[in-house]
């Protein structure tokens, strides 16, 4: 996990990307299906999806449009029905065995008989890494969340975004190639939410990880995103990919709350907007993009 | 915010005492203690009353001051008895808990063991413990306190294997998915996941088992065995006739009893109120 990988990638770079190997997520023809009482369920289908190394891409859509899943089955929570799925080049299985990716859910999830610092060590502990470098690292990890004086708190005595900034710490401790988010955020109150964003996209830019982030907040995906997977459900489909085009976003270091009232962010909003309410918003867009999902219209 | 309700209302369901509106905490914490202390001297008091004074053949019901006389009189043997018959409890709910914890481990694990000992757990559920104590005892000889111990195990076993199956299914998905994408293996996600996820249940089994094992340690020295035990002595006094000194031993099996019962709700609170158990999202 010491290799680095380079820090920015633009939404031009990735859009040419060619399926290379070392793509973070790779995904061709998924399809998920479930059974249930009253028949199968087609939770995704035919899915078509390129994360590169570094890359933060957001999944929005309705309810049930499969974007959930989508996670799951990157994470090897779930086992799709058919498709291939790689993680850095390896099947999912083997990318969650070595640990390649980090992951936090809508529910922080941390363990409430654990301190918020013993939350934290937790996959550190799991993996076998020595307590004298957990320490270090567990204590840099609340420092960059903010939380340092916390440190021996337990979780029921936090707020729901601070509980929700240690899942995040969490997710980040052993400094994953790739991110995997649901909904992270969903739970938090507007104030709180637009601080843990920018927040995001600054760990986001200073640890180069790739991000997969699920959402159904069109501003959000917009601030955070190189590109927003925009989905549609029943069955889940992948309907547009939308580059982000954000002048003051040369980087993504650069993105901070200057960008929420800029022209171009509200401009991408209607973009993505109409994506998702089906709306035609096909010339105005780029013309060839690799790794366009299967579009419905 | 949420706080540790699970193990609030385990632990609330001992005090169980309502807040009135007109007394002050501190007026109402020194009437907690007061009015039940009240009570029972109010309730001596009349025993007393109609056994001396009311009639009541003392030779029926001996009245508190004769049960106290025989109580002091034969002291070093009340508490030989309460000693041998506790320590028959405690080994009992010992190996019962560690029985219980054990297997309810490996019925959460493999279904296939949980669907196999369901029968019988159910079947020890209902069956009475003691029933066992006069085969047990000629099984393992008139002179070990053997049969005794493993009546103990048996009873306090049953709460403590439901209730920690019980816990052992708490988990949350959140959770479980989060151990998963550690790739956790199945013993560390049983010692930082299951295990504590568990430990309000196993608790609570615990506490209500520790009553049980005294009751039925105590039962199953009706039924033959090495005597010295208190319900060896309670039998032999009341077939005596001696019914002061058997009420005093009584009087120290329910001594003995509170007395397990209250080590292990100490040791759930201690526990419960070091370590929170929920109210995280």
């Amino acid at each position: 996990m010491s290799d680095q990988i380079p820090t920015t990638t633009s939404a031009a770079e990735t859009m040419t990307g060619a399926a290379g190997a070392d793509a973070a997520v790779e995904v061709r023809g998924l399809n998920k299906q479930f059974q249930t009482a009253s028949g199968i369920v087609h939770a995704l289908e035919g899915i078509d999806l390129t994360v590169e190394a570094g890359e933060f891409v957001s999944l929005i859509g309705p309810s049930g449009c499969g974007k959930s899943t989508l996670m799951r089955l990157i994470a090897d929570l779930d086992v799709p029905t058919s498709g291939e799925l790689t993680v850095f080049g390896k099947t999912a299985t083997q990318a969650r065995l070595d640990q390649d990716y980090g992951i936090a859910f809508q529910q922080a999830g941390l363990l409430p008989w654990r301190t918020v610092a013993a939350n934290v060590a937790l996959p550190l502990e799991l993996h076998g890494v020595a307590s004298a470098a957990r320490r270090t690292r567990v204590a840099d990890l609340l420092e960059m969340v903010g939380l340092t004086e916390f440190a021996d708190r337990f979780p029921d005595q936090l707020s729901g975004g601070m509980q929700q900034r240690v899942a995040i710490a969490r997710s980040l401790a052993e400094q994953p190639r790739l991110l995997l988010m649901d909904e992270p955020f969903g739970a938090l109150d507007e104030m709180t939410r637009e601080k843990m964003q920018t927040d995001l996209v600054r760990i986001a830019a200073d640890t180069g990880a790739a991000v997969v982030f699920v959402t159904h907040s069109i501003p959000e995906a917009v601030f955070l995103s190189d590109r927003v997977v925009v989905m549609s459900p029943r069955p889940g489909r992948i309907s547009d990919i939308i580059p982000m085009r954000l002048d003051a976003a040369e980087g993504r270091e650069e993105r901070d709350d200057d960008l929420r009232e800029a022209s171009s962010f509200f401009e991408m909003v209607t973009e993505v907007r109409e994506a998702l309410h089906g709306g035609a918003s096909d010339g105005e867009n780029p013309a060839p993009r690799a790794a366009r999902g299967v579009d419905t219209r | 915010m949420t706080t540790n309700t699970t193990a609030n209302a385990i632990i609330g369901a001992g005090t169980g005492a309502t807040r009135s509106k007109d007394w002050s905490p501190r007026t109402e914490s020194i009437l907690r203690v007061v009015a039940p202390v009240t009570l029972g001297i109010i309730v001596l008091a009349i025993w007393q009353f109609l056994v001396t004074v009311g009639g009541v053949s003392d030779y029926l019901l001996p009245s508190p001051t004769s049960i106290m006389a025989e109580l002091v009189a034969y002291w070093p043997a009340v508490v030989s008895a309460t000693v041998l018959t506790g320590t028959n409890s405690l080994l009992g709910l010992l190996v019962g808990s560690l029985l219980g914890i054990i297997l309810a481990a490996v019925a959460a694990r493999w279904r296939i063991a949980d669907q196999m000992s369901a029968p019988i757990i159910a079947a020890l559920a209902v069956v009475p413990i003691v029933a066992l104590a006069p085969v047990l005892n000629s099984m393992f000889g008139a002179d070990s306190q053997f049969g005794r111990q493993a009546i103990a195990a048996i009873a306090s076993f049953v709460p403590i294997f439901i209730n920690t199956l019980r816990g052992f299914r708490q988990t949350r998905p959140v959770h479980r998915d989060l151990m998963k994408a550690y790739a956790a293996s199945s013993g560390q996600m049983l010692r930082s996941l299951t295990l504590p996820t568990a430990r309000p249940f196993i608790l609570t089994g615990i506490r209500i088992a520790s009553s049980l094992a005294v009751i039925s340690a105590l039962v199953a020295e009706y039924f033959g065995g090495p005597r010295g035990g208190l319900g060896s002595l309670i039998a032999t006094s009341a077939a005596s006739s001696a019914y002061s000194r058997a009420w005093a031993y009584v009087g120290a099996s329910i001594a003995l009893g509170l007395l397990f019962y209250l080590a292990t709700l100490a040791l759930e609170r201690l526990v419960l109120r070091r370590v929170p158990t929920g109210g995280s999202r």
